[in-house]
C-alpha cells in the first residue's frame, strides 16, 4: 500500500486554502455556527455480511432517531452528528473501528454491536478509552460494566414467559436446540433453569455450529426423546433450515415450538405460513403492536425509508431507546462528561418510546420495560399477552453497579441452585 | 432399539448419503476430469438455489423450478465463466484456484446486491410420512431420487454416448484426442458447464430444506471437497463410495452424539482414509471404473 504524500504544489494549495479558511472563520463564528460544534455519536453496526439484514434496519433507526433529536433542537444547543462505520459482520473490523471511533474521532457516545461476540470484542476497548457505550439488542443478559448500558430484553424478561406459556399449555418435558456460541449456551442455561423452576424437565440439549445445514439427525434425536415441546435458540441463515426441515418432517403438528430468536430477522416474510405459524416467541416489541407510539415509530420509519419497512423488530426499537435514553441522560446531566451522564442515567431515567415506558435501572444498567408474547399467524404477529414493567431480574441477581461500580464482567446463570 | 427407530435412522442415513453425493458430483466432474479445483462450487449451488427461488416466485411449477431450470441456468453461467476466465488458465492449478475463488466472491457480491442479504426459501412440495411412531420427510425421498438420477444419468452419458467416449478420451490424453480430430477446447468447455449444471441441480434440489442466502455455499463446500478427495480419480464410483462412507459415519455419529462430533467423525474418517489410501478409494480399488 502506498501512502499519500503531499507535493510541493499541493502544500501551497493547502496553505492557501487554510489561509482562506482562517480568514473566513470569524464570519462563520459571528453567524453562530462555530459555537455549535456537533456532538459525535459513534455507530458500529453490520450494514453488510451475515448480519447485514438486521444491521441495515438498525442503521436506519439510528439515522431516524438522531434526525428527530436534531429537529427538536439537538442536545445542549448543539446538533448531533453520526459517525458510522460498517463493521461488515467481521469481528476484526469491530475492534479496528472501535479503536478509531474512541481514539481518533473521540466520539461522545457509542451505540452499536449486534452479536454478543461483537459486544465482548469492543466492550474492553471503550472501557479503556472511557467512551460511554450503549448495546442495543436483545441478548443473554448478565453484562455488568459501569461504562455499558444495555437496552434490549434479557431472558428473565422474555424466555421465562415462553417457558411459562409452554409449561401451562404444552407440557412438562422440553428439548432444547441452540446455536453453538455464547448466546446459545447461556440462553439454553436460562431455558433449563426456568423449566426446572416451573416443575418441568429437559430431555436433552443440542448445540449446533452456525454452519450446520442438515438437521435430520437432530430431528430424529428429538423424536426419540419424545418431548412435549421444543425450545429453540437457533441463530442465522443456515439454522433457518431447521424450521423448514421440522415442517417437512411433519413435526409441526406433533410437537410445538418456542423460540428466543425466531422472527427477529425476516423469517415471517420469507418462510411459508405453515412453517412459521404457531411458533411462540417473546420480545420487547413487535411490528404489529397497536399502541399509538409504536404505530408512530413504524410510520416515521416508513416515511423516511420507504413503505417496504415492514420488518422492524425489537433490535430497532432498542436502538431507538438507546439513543433516546442517552439523550435524556445528557439533558439531565447538562453535560457530555461521561461520569456525569452515567450518574444521570443511574438516577433512574425513564421515557415513553415505541415499546411503552422504558426505565434505566441504575444498579444493572439494563432497562425495565414491557415485553410481549406473540406467535405468527399467516405472516402476521398475533399478540398473546403483554407483561408491563419487566425487571431485568437475571442481571440483577448478581450485578449491582451502584454498590460495586468497579465490577466489569458478564454473569452467567448459576444452574446448581 | 425399536424397529421403527432403526427404520427412521436408516432412512436418514440414506438421505444423508444422497445429499452428500448430490453436492459432490459437480465438483467431482470438474476436478476429476479437468484437474481444476473449483472454489466457486458452493456459489454455483447457491445460484441454483436462487434460480429455484426466482422461478417459483415467478409462478412456475415447483418441480420445473427445482429440477429443470437450476442445472440449465447454472450450466450456462458455468459455460460463460469457462469461456471468459477458466480457459486461459488450464494446467495452472494455483491460478485456477485463485480465479475460481475470485469468481465465488464476485458471485456472492452480485447476488447480495440483487437480492439483498436476506434468507429466502421455497416451500417443500411434498409432505411427510410415518415410520412407526416417527415422522419423516417425504422430501428426503426426492433428494435420494435426484441423486440416483444424477449418478445414473452421468453413467449413461459417459458410457453409452459418443460424447461420453470423446470426453473420456480427451481426459485421458488430450493431445491424442486432438490428433484424431477432437477439439479439446470444446470438450473442456462442455465438461465445465456439465459440472456447473450438476452443482446447480444440487442447489435447486436442496433449496426447499435450507436457508437460501448469498453466503450459503460455504456451508457445503468443505464436505464436498473432502468427499471428492476421498473418492479418488473415478468420478462416479469414487463419489458414490465416499458419500456412502462419510454420509453413514456422519449421520450415525450425529444421532448418537451431536452434529459437532458428527462432523469431527467425518473429518477423522477422511484423514484416516487419505492416510491409508492417498489417492482416494478409487486410487487403489476399482481403478478402471468410471
Amino acid at each position: 500500500m502506498t501512502h499519500p504524500t503531499i507535493s510541493r504544489r499541493g502544500a501551497l494549495k493547502l496553505g492557501t486554502a487554510a489561509a482562506a479558511g482562517a480568514l473566513a472563520t470569524p464570519f462563520l463564528g459571528r453567524s453562530g455556527l462555530a459555537a455549535e460544534e456537533p456532538i459525535k455519536l459513534g455507530s458500529l453496526l453490520d450494514g453488510s455480511g451475515a448480519l447485514g439484514l438486521e444491521g441495515k434496519r438498525m442503521i436506519e433507526t439510528t439515522e431516524y432517531a438522531v434526525e428527530l433529536l436534531n429537529k427538536a433542537g439537538g442536545l445542549l444547543g448543539r446538533p448531533i452528528k453520526i459517525i458510522a462505520y460498517d463493521t461488515q459482520s467481521s469481528m476484526q473490523l469491530y475492534t479496528q473501528y472501535a479503536q478509531q471511533l474512541a481514539l481518533k474521532e473521540k466520539v461522545d457516545v457509542i451505540q452499536g454491536g449486534i452479536t454478543s461476540a461483537s459486544r465482548e470484542a469492543i466492550r474492553p476497548i471503550f472501557g479503556r478509552s472511557k467512551t460511554l457505550y450503549f448495546y442495543n439488542t436483545q441478548y443473554e443478559g448478565g453484562v455488568c460494566d459501569r461504562n455499558v448500558f444495555c437496552t434490549g430484553t434479557t431472558p428473565a424478561q422474555t424466555v421465562n414467559h415462553i417457558v411459562d406459556y409452554a409449561l401451562k399449555t404444552w407440557g412438562k418435558k422440553a428439548y432444547i436446540v441452540a446455536a453453538d456460541y455464547n448466546y446459545g449456551h447461556i440462553t439454553a442455561s436460562w431455558m433449563t433453569k426456568f423449566m426446572k423452576e416451573g416443575g418441568g424437565s429437559v430431555a436433552g440439549t443440542d448445540f449446533f455450529p452456525l454452519d450446520v445445514t442438515n438437521f435430520s439427525s437432530a430431528i430424529s434425536r428429538i423424536q426419540q426423546a419424545q418431548p412435549d415441546l421444543v425450545l429453540s435458540a437457533l441463530v442465522g441463515a443456515n439454522h433457518s433450515g431447521f424450521y423448514r426441515q421440522w415442517d417437512a418432517a411433519g413435526m409441526k403438528g406433533r410437537i410445538p415450538l418456542g423460540s428466543s430468536v425466531f422472527g427477529l430477522g425476516d423469517e415471517l416474510t420469507t418462510m411459508d405460513a405453515s412453517t412459521t405459524n404457531g411458533i411462540v416467541t417473546c420480545y420487547g416489541w413487535y411490528n404489529d403492536l397497536p399502541d399509538a407510539r409504536s404505530v408512530e415509530f413504524v410510520k416515521g420509519m416508513q416515511a423516511k425509508f420507504g413503505a417496504d419497512v415492514t420488518d422492524l423488530s425489537e433490535l430497532d426499537t432498542a436502538t431507538y431507546d438507546g439513543i433516546m435514553l442517552w439523550a435524556e441522560g445528557v439533558k439531565k446531566a447538562g453535560s457530555l462528561d461521561r461520569d456525569k451522564v452515567i450518574a444521570a442515567l443511574e438516577s433512574g431515567i425513564s421515557y415513553e418510546g415505541p415499546t411503552g415506558k422504558v426505565t434505566m435501572d441504575g444498579a444493572t444498567h439494563h432497562t425495565t420495560r414491557s415485553t410481549y408474547l406473540a406467535r405468527p399467524k399467516d405472516k402476521k404477529w398475533e399478540i398473546l399477552a403483554s407483561f408491563p414493567d419487566q425487571f431485568p431480574a437475571d442481571t440483577a441477581g448478581a450485578c449491582d453497579l451502584l454498590k460495586n461500580p468497579k465490577t466489569n464482567k458478564q454473569f452467567t446463570p448459576d444452574l446448581k441452585g | 432399539m425399536a424397529p421403527d427407530l432403526i427404520g427412521l435412522l436408516g432412512f436418514n442415513v440414506l438421505a444423508g448419503i444422497a445429499t452428500l453425493a448430490l453436492i459432490t458430483l459437480g465438483l467431482g466432474v470438474i476436478y476429476g476430469m479437468m484437474r481444476i479445483i473449483n472454489l466457486a462450487h458452493g456459489e454455483f449451488m447457491m445460484l441454483g438455489a436462487y434460480t429455484a427461488v426466482a422461478a417459483s416466485d415467478a409462478g412456475l411449477n415447483i418441480w420445473v423450478a427445482m429440477l429443470v431450470l437450476p442445472p440449465l441456468v447454472v450450466g450456462l453461467i458455468g459455460l460463460v465463466l469457462e469461456r471468459t476466465v477458466i480457459r486461459f488458465l488450464y494446467g495452472r492449478m494455483m491460478d485456477t484456484m485463485l480465479a475460481t475463488w475470485g469468481i465465488s466472491l464476485g458471485l456472492i457480491g452480485l447476488v447480495t446486491s440483487i437480492y439483498g442479504n436476506v434468507v429466502r426459501g421455497v416451500s417443500t412440495p411434498v409432505g411427510s410420512f410415518e415410520i412407526g411412531r416417527y415422522g419423516a420427510s417425504l422430501y428426503s425421498l426426492v433428494i435420494v431420487a435426484a441423486a440416483c438420477a444424477a449418478l445414473a444419468g452421468l453413467y449413461l452419458l459417459l458410457r453409452l454416448t459418443k460424447f461420453g467416449l470423446i470426453l473420456r478420451a480427451t481426459m485421458q490424453n488430450p493431445r491424442m484426442a486432438a490428433s484424431l480430430g477432437v477439439s479439446p477446447d470444446r470438450i473442456y468447455m462442455a465438461t465445465f458447464a456439465l459440472g456447473a449444471g450438476l452443482a446447480g441441480l444440487a442447489g435447486g434440489v436442496l433449496a426447499p430444506i435450507s436457508g437460501i442466502s448469498p453466503a450459503m455455499g460455504a456451508a457445503y463446500i468443505s464436505r464436498a471437497f473432502i468427499t471428492v478427495l476421498g473418492g479418488g480419480p473415478a468420478i462416479l464410483t469414487g463419489t458414490g463410495l465416499a458419500s456412502t462412507l462419510f454420509g453413514f459415519i456422519n449421520e450415525l455419529v450425529s444421532f448418537k452424539t451431536t452434529p459437532v462430533i458428527g462432523d469431527v467423525a467425518l473429518l477423522v474418517a477422511a484423514v484416516l482414509l487419505i492416510r491409508v489410501l492417498p489417492q482416494g478409494i478409487t486410487g487403489r480399488y476399482l481403478r478402471r471404473s468410471l
